[in-house]
């Protein structure tokens, strides 16, 4: 298996390096990822008792409950029920934040929420907690289809535009763009596993491979390093520009969370 | 935080039929074997025992290993002999135990 890895590996880049750009992919041809995985990982999607990342749920569920900081408050004494009041929530992000005048995503209103509401110590992007709130909160829009917020909020146009051209832009070692695997050659294979369109609905995701949750920002990074391109710090402006589009590319697709990916 | 599970009993079931367990547990299964960034190994820390029983009667057993995946997934199935409770018990490295327990109404 290992040795097949690099002859496959260079095949597809080869490939993928002499095509011509092609477009977006057009809206009704656009899968999840979903679409592209086994029966048996779809089936551990799909069944809650066997999803690990509903025992992340569990965990958000939990911390959504506890008081903490100064504040001495819990996210449910001002947003009470989530499963109400966070439904949809996670279909509208990223979102225009005023105080920054610029996007921001899920993880990092909760993370903001933390220190400013909370008045608690801030959570490390990636950590177990902040994670865990993210999928809960995300948890309450599965089944609900991604917002357009570009559309509805014209100031996001920009960030949008710059979220496009990093997805566009050639970079790495590999001098390859996101485009070329996730616009102009999903569904071939790249080292025996199929190339996803990459939508980020199911996110923050269980991945066999992390045998952890973790967010799309975590992905992102996992995909720069492969193309041996400089990964940014977790929180940075460039992923969530990124994230913007990508969310805008998957307008109208049903969240997943919490997805499990191979 | 504490550990959290996932436990998939039949509320209801028939005497005699046999029913199927599906119990998962939050844990990072640390193998030993790794090593953090810096070099350091990173301890082992695993679940090693699981155990259910059913009114007290030990019904299944495992002895789990560094090679388990995190977040070990058992399925294991019983005959549905009397209503009562279904134990859960999980122990390991470090201290760690869970526990949980589960009604079943069997008629």
């Amino acid at each position: 298996m290992r040795a097949a890895r690099g002859p496959v590996l260079a095949a597809a880049f080869l490939f993928a390096a002499g095509a011509a750009p092609a477009a977006e992919v057009p809206l009704p041809e656009r899968r999840s990822g979903y679409d592209f995985m086994g029966p048996q990982t779809r089936g551990m999607q799909d069944d809650d008792m066997a999803n690990p990342g509903m025992l992340s749920v569990l965990d958000g569920a939990a911390a959504w409950e506890r008081k903490t900081g100064a504040a001495g408050k819990a996210c449910a004494d001002c947003h009470r029920d989530a499963r109400q009041s966070m439904k949809g929530v996670a279909a509208r992000y990223p979102r225009f934040d005023e105080a920054t005048g610029r996007p921001i995503d899920l993880e990092g209103r909760i993370a903001r929420c933390r220190t400013e509401r909370q008045q608690a110590p801030p959570l490390a992007r990636e950590s177990r907690e902040l994670v865990a709130l993210a999928v809960y909160v995300a948890h309450q829009s599965r089944g609900l289809p991604v917002e357009d917020m570009v559309e509805k909020d014209a100031r996001l146009r920009p960030f949008l535009e710059a979220g496009r051209s990093q997805f566009e832009r050639r970079q790495g070692q590999l001098d390859l763009s996101c485009a070329q695997c996730h616009n102009d050659n999903w569904g071939k294979s790249l080292a025996g596993n199929p190339v996803p369109q990459g939508h980020p609905t199911g996110y923050p995701i269980y991945r066999l491979e992390w045998q952890s949750v973790g967010s799309l920002q975590r992905r992102l990074r996992n995909c720069l390093i492969g193309m041996r391109a400089e990964s940014y710090e977790f929180g940075a402006p460039e992923y969530v520009d990124l994230t913007l589009y990508l969310m805008w590319r998957a307008r109208g697709m049903k969240i997943e969370t919490p997805g499990v990916r191979p | 935080m504490t550990a959290q599970a996932l436990i998939h009993v039949p509320k209801k079931a028939k005497r005699g039929e046999v029913i199927e367990i599906r119990t998962m547990i939050s844990h990072v299964m640390e193998t030993g074997f790794r090593r953090s960034q810096s070099g350091e190994p990173i301890p082992r820390n695993i679940i090693a025992n699981f155990a259910c029983t059913y009114n007290g009667v030990e019904i299944f057993r495992a002895e789990l290993f560094p090679a388990m995946t995190a977040n070990p997934f058992l399925i294991f199935r019983t005959v549905a002999v009397e209503s009562g409770t279904l134990a859960f018990k999980w122990t390991g490295d470090n201290g760690f135990a869970a526990e949980q327990s589960v009604k079943i109404e069997v008629g």
